[in-house]
């Protein structure tokens, strides 16, 4: 993971109120500084209502700052001079994939956004080539949008967003719909794109075992950021996450539980893989005691 | 045994039946399920699960098969439909996006007025609806729908069916986008409607977690037809290749034990929850802890 000095995307001491200008509103923000580096995949997880999606939506200037400032690449989102660059710049892609899709043809779909930008006709046809073969929906070009299962939109979805060639890719619950196989083949995708293409990954997720595959964890509680750090380090924190009405993925409770018991026995395991081996070496200490 | 409740026996759909875009749902589906109990319809996008509990309160009316609900025959043309509809209630996905009242009670309301009930009988209704799920009758009533967390609005949603008094109720994925807390929630209240209201059940999910919890029998459905069924544990103790071939995941904690059994560590494959599979590896790993039984752990 690269983490140059200057992040991609910084906030400031942002406080977001929706409401009644004047009158009391609802504080969804209390006060978030965050610095965001290229190439990382960060995950966001915290309660229904402790301001995720508000955060989400101030990374491309859909949303400006009740106080604080956001700076993508040093552009205030605040200046509107700026904000076509923000928005090429941070890409997003949210829950519903039905609401995000508008053309009648997959490839016509994936092209809106980058002809919108003015991208000439050659280097288009190259990149809706591009995107549709990152989400691997290549064969599904000529079909329309309203025939494919849910998993398959949403990767249409986010190779309209990556066609326009963003640095940062926001996801905002992007597998919350989705079946099992939709939810893999999204998040596979993800992952090639920050792998190979070295896009900066942004998730917000309800799903810890989503959330445990990522470089780092920030943790959202009552519009706060209240835990920020690699998924091994906030995992350790079970009992503060259950109070904020959080959980750890299910494979890290097991090893905790057998932490318990065994101190032995890690207690910060994050997947399957890591569980059998530590099983493995525990067990093969045992015999050799014996 | 209690008498079965809903009966399908080889139901075939075929939507825009007759045209060129025909496109098959259901290839011979056979389903029951008894009062009282809790029955998950599994499958992937697809598998035709939501078409099967459209026929069960006579939204889609059988093409060839048989369906029979309560006493309700659905191959009858004149069956009724709205007495049948009062006592068989569906919850769609996503159900708070279909709250569309001002007040929480007034969208509570809305089923029992329909009815033709009193005054009285609809605010008892309501008050009792509202607390079945969770939420103080005299603290939410007044509350603007618009103002409540996604979770309450998707208790009210529940609250709403639950004021018609269904015997039997039908929940298309209950707990997808809810976040963990949220999910705990639902699913303690799930488990009570079941035991206080004796209410017999219909999960529909692709979340196999979640029916886990929840279900005392399951359907698995593929490309139309049942193609497993039985108990929760004798569903997941198959090998996790044969679910992933009709689109599902093994609850986490399933598949965690069946990986340490495929390396080699003398564990049982069919851990449904993480206390059972926490016993079973400490007693594969001499770590001491108890060894559980399938009948000890089945009451958790």
């Amino acid at each position: 993971m690269a983490s140059p000095a200057e992040p991609i995307v910084r906030l400031e001491g942002v406080r977001h109120v929706y409401g009644p200008h004047g009158g009391k509103g609802v504080e969804a923000l209390r006060g978030v500084s965050l610095a965001f580096y290229a190439g990382e995949h960060v995950a966001i997880i915290g309660p229904n209502g402790s301001g995720k999606s508000t955060l989400a939506k101030h990374l491309n200037a859909l949303l400006l700052p009740t106080e604080g400032d956001v700076w993508v690449k040093g552009w205030n989102t605040r200046d509107p001079r700026h904000w076509r660059d923000v928005r090429s710049t941070v890409g997003m892609v949210f829950q519903n994939p039905d609401a995000q899709l508008v053309a009648t043809v997959v490839e016509e779909d994936v092209a809106f956004g980058p002809e919108n930008l003015g991208v000439p006709r050659d280097e288009l046809r190259a990149r809706v080539d591009w995107a549709l073969d990152v989400v691997d929906m290549q064969a599904y070009r000529f079909r329309p949008p309203h025939l494919l299962s849910g998993g398959q939109k949403q990767r249409v979805a986010i190779a309209g967003v990556i066609a326009m060639r963003p640095q940062v890719l926001v996801l905002d619950e992007a597998t919350a719909m989705l079946d099992p196989l939709g939810r893999r083949d999204v998040l596979r995708t993800v992952e090639h794109l920050n792998r190979e293409a070295g896009m900066t990954i942004v998730a917000i997720t309800h799903f810890m075992e989503e959330a445990a595959l990522a470089d780092r964890v920030v943790v959202m509680h009552a519009g706060q950021v209240v835990l920020d750090g690699p998924p091994r380090e906030v995992f350790r924190q079970r009992e503060r996450l259950q109070a904020w009405g959080l959980d750890v993925p299910h494979v890290t409770e097991l090893a905790a539980r057998l932490h318990a018991l065994d101190p032995a026995f890690p207690p910060d395991v994050l997947s399957i893989e890591e569980l059998v081996e530590t099983a493995c070496q525990v067990w093969a200490g045992q015999e050799k005691a014996l | 045994m209690s008498e079965v409740v809903v009966e399908v026996r080889g139901l075939e759909h075929t939507y825009m039946r007759g045209t060129p875009m025909e496109a098959p749902s259901l290839k011979g589906v056979d389903f029951d399920v008894r009062r009282g109990e809790t029955v998950a319809l599994l499958g992937h996008t697809g598998c035709g699960k939501s078409t099967l509990v459209q026929h069960l309160n006579g939204l889609l009316r059988p093409q060839k098969g048989r369906v029979r609900v309560l006493e309700y025959d659905l191959n009858d043309p004149k069956v009724d439909v709205k007495a049948l509809r009062r006592r068989v209630a569906l919850l769609f996905q996503n159900p708070e996006a279909q709250l569309f009242e001002r007040y929480v009670g007034d969208d509570v309301a809305f089923g029992p007025r329909q009815l033709g009930l009193s005054r009285e009988e609809v605010r008892a209704r309501v008050r009792e609806a509202l607390e079945a799920v969770g939420l103080g009758f005299e603290a939410f009533k007044d509350r603007l729908t618009f103002t409540l967390s996604g979770g309450e609005k998707r208790r009210v949603a529940l609250a709403g069916v639950l004021a018609l008094r269904p015997e039997i109720l039908v929940l298309d994925e209950p707990l997808a986008g809810l976040d963990p807390a949220g999910r705990r929630h639902l699913v303690e209240l799930i488990r009570r409607l079941k035991s206080e209201w004796g209410l017999t059940l219909i999960l529909v999910s692709h979340d196999l977690e979640d029916v886990v919890l929840l279900a005392d029998r399951c359907f698995v459905m593929a490309d139309g037809r049942v193609v497993l069924s039985g108990t929760p544990r004798e569903i997941f103790s198959q090998p996790p290749a044969r679910l992933a071939e009709f689109g599902l995941q093994p609850p986490a904690v399933t598949a965690a034990v069946h990986a340490l059994a495929e390396a080699g560590l003398g564990v049982r494959r069919d851990c449904l929850t993480v206390d059972e599979a926490v016993s079973e590896i400490a007693r594969a790993l001499g770590m001491g802890g108890k060894p559980w039984t399938s009948s000890s752990c089945c009451a958790t």
